[in-house]
């Protein structure tokens, strides 16, 4: 497929040891190493980059503005391009593109981070449902990822069992991938919030991810094989829960079709699946058959540092492709409670 | 030999706590107010839909929606989840099912809670009903929960869902805004380079970290150079004395703060250091504090950071010695 002068190419991607807890480290300290090695992948000092633009919420760490405070981390004096997304890291990426694609620089720095440890995050995450009707009743992520599984087993989509070897698989594949939280073999546990059980919710913890965006020759000089980003698109679905058919997610198969997953195969798929059963969606949702690789890296179920966890599939997918393990691949982010917002990017390395 | 255990993380307790008041537009203060009277309504689209709880817009085509209807306050579950653990401020304290309920006469599902004795006791399908709450205040809490309809006798039948009976919204002493209360308890660690100069501060002195790269020494350290974008690492004591940069006069008066105004608020540039901190001026009438002047830490018995700074008595810094920190 020619491509678009400004095409757009993930060149390196560096994420944290995920971890419980980091009470030794501010957020600035945890995503400084990070920012160091994408640096020093790409051999671009920190005022060479064009455009800044980071992930992460403030009611993580409890703090208003807290995003500001790692922007001492970027070299941000004298003033540099910079911007802000309240959401997944994955979306900070989207508007980095943006920029890239309309010419405004040739580089982009992509951070995320999320610090889970001070909260409750199964509490935290309650406030960023509707205020009126569900915010009041306190529904946490668990007891709504539980409905949402519920629906898919009526269904007949799948049954425990099924949701326990997705488990126990991508557990499995994160023994290979030494950053994750939790990884090999992982009990499944008892019931968190029936029918969902301790090995089918992700781990809570800490972490941050980076990636470095570049546009046409400068991705080609500052990686081997770049990772082309050839679509990327985002939807998003109803906020209320009861408007929508929860064993589906018709939102990631609009932006999968928008960002042309469908005219080929994919070798890879990076999926932000928090919940086992939200990878029985998006399996559905992507029409992914059993020659693509899901979540080789382990997924959210091996880590999941929010804020962070959907730009690291991002992340995950386009170092396959650096590496030379994918010459196809595609990467979802999710926000919100059960997949209400999905956003799917398609990448590809230059054939030999 | 081994090396010393690092020194224990610095911790505190950090409460968020808003009560957010929210103004309810037409059919949410509609749908809330009826709740307090045990009325149920949803809003018809164009398309004949009944989304119950009530949009303002339909999720579907955006289209504005302001056709109220009555629905029955009992419905079906669509799905459900155990909560084994109920969590603080869920509807029940003991344990129960999060449902989704398709109440007869709408389309859409609502959220809330079901008092069941155990998972054995709910299916998707079941008939449930509303419990009201017995003091409504037009919210959605005043649903206490919903209850099975029937749990001894066999299963009645489904009832066929009722058609939805137009109704006007209007209720007298309508509920036009909520205050939607929110408490969130965290545990506050300040990190590696915060920690350090909390803790110095502990024994009164203050450390800063100096850059690698521009050799630049910032106070209070966060970790990392802001204009190198590199971390910071070599701990520097700096101070105890420094010079006023720059000052402000404060006329008013703070709640909760047992301090006469006008007071001097100054940046002071601590000896060694390349950034100023900020702190209040003592020990000198407010309209004799200058720029350059030389000022030292007093600290009271029990403090955790010097109360004020006061002068040092020695002449006044050159303008040129502190210009850079201006």
């Amino acid at each position: 497929m020619p491509r678009h002068e400004r095409d757009i190419a993930v060149v390196a991607f560096a994420q944290s040891d995920h971890r419980r807890r980091t009470d030794d480290l501010s957020e600035l300290e945890m995503l400084l190493p990070v920012l160091d090695e994408v640096r020093e992948r790409t051999g671009l000092r920190a005022r060479d980059i064009g455009f800044t633009c980071s992930g992460s919420s403030d009611y993580l760490a409890g703090r208003p503005f807290s995003f500001t405070m790692t922007l001492d981390g970027v070299g941000a004096w004298p003033p540099i391009s910079e911007s802000h997304v309240e959401t997944d890291g994955a979306w900070a990426l989207y508007e980095a593109w943006v920029k890239l694609r309309t010419g405004q620089a040739d580089t982009a720095l992509v951070y995320a981070y999320g610090k889970s440890s001070p909260g409750s995050l199964r509490d935290v995450l309650t406030r960023q449902l509707d205020p009126y009707y569900l915010a009041p009743l306190w529904p946490d992520s668990v007891a709504l990822a539980a409905l949402q599984a519920r629906a898919l087993i009526d269904a007949g989509d799948t049954d425990e069992e099924a949701l326990a070897a997705i488990a126990a698989r991508s557990r499995a594949d994160a023994a290979a991938n030494p950053h994750a939280q939790l990884a090999g073999a992982v009990p499944h546990g008892g019931h968190q919030v029936r029918p969902l059980r301790t090995g089918d919710c992700p781990p809570v913890g800490d972490g941050a991810a980076a990636v470095v965006l570049a546009a046409g020759d400068t991705a080609r000089r500052l990686c081997g094989r770049p990772a082309w980003i050839t679509g990327i698109d985002h939807r998003i679905e109803a906020h209320s829960l009861g408007v929508r058919d929860l064993t589906d997610s018709p939102s990631t198969r609009l932006a999968a079709q928008r960002a042309g997953l469908f005219t080929a195969p994919v070798d890879t798929a990076e999926l932000h699946a928090p919940f086992t059963s939200q990878e029985v969606v998006l399996r559905k949702a992507l029409r992914l058959g059993r020659s693509t690789a899901v979540n080789p890296s382990g997924g959210a179920l091996a880590a999941n540092p929010v804020m962070a966890a959907g730009l690291i599939r991002i992340g995950e997918a386009a170092a396959r492709i650096h590496r030379g393990a994918s010459d196809r691949a595609v990467a979802h982010a999710t926000s919100g409670p059960c997949l209400q917002q999905n956003l799917v990017a398609v990448l590809e390395g230059d054939r030999a | 030999m081994t090396a010393a255990p690092p020194p224990e993380a610095l911790r505190a307790p950090l409460v968020v706590e808003f009560p957010f008041t929210r103004s309810l537009g037409p059919v949410q203060s509609a749908f809330l107010t009826g709740l307090r009277e045990r009325v149920v309504l949803g809003a018809r689209t164009s398309g004949g839909t009944v989304l119950v709880p009530p949009a303002e817009y339909d999720p579907a085509t955006a289209e504005e929606l302001r056709d109220l209807v009555e629905v029955a306050p009992a419905g079906t579950v669509t799905t459900w989840a155990w909560n084994d653990r109920p969590r603080p401020r869920q509807p029940l304290a003991t344990p129960f099912a999060w449902v989704l309920v398709r109440l007869d006469g709408a389309d859409t599902a609502l959220l809330h809670a079901l008092d069941a004795p155990g998972p054995d006791a709910v299916r998707t399908g079941m008939r449930v009903r509303i419990r009201w709450a017995a003091e409504r205040t037009g919210a959605i809490t005043d649903i206490a929960c919903f209850e099975p309809v029937g749990p001894e006798g066999p299963e009645a039948p489904p009832l066929h869902p009722p058609a939805a009976a137009p109704h006007d919204g209007r209720f007298p002493d309508p509920v036009t805004r909520i205050v939607t209360e929110a408490r969130l308890d965290y545990t506050h660690t300040p990190g590696r380079a915060q920690g350090a100069h909390l803790a110095a501060l502990r024994g009164r002195r203050t450390v800063g970290e100096r850059c690698p790269s521009c050799r630049k020494v910032y106070v209070p350290p966060r970790g990392a150079c802001p204009t190198c974008g590199v971390a910071t690492t070599d701990r520097v004591v700096v101070g105890p004395a420094g010079t006023v940069t720059t000052f402000c006069i404060v006329n008013i008066k703070a709640r909760n703060l047992d301090i006469e105004v006008p007071y001097v608020y100054a940046h002071i540039a601590l000896d060694g250091a390349d950034l100023p901190l900020h702190g209040r001026i003592g020990g000198i009438p407010y309209d004799q504090v200058r720029m350059g002047l030389r000022v030292e830490p007093v600290w009271t018995a029990d403090g955790r950071h010097p109360d004020h700074y006061r002068p040092t008595g020695e002449p006044d810094a050159a303008y040129d010695s502190y210009k850079e920190l201006v």
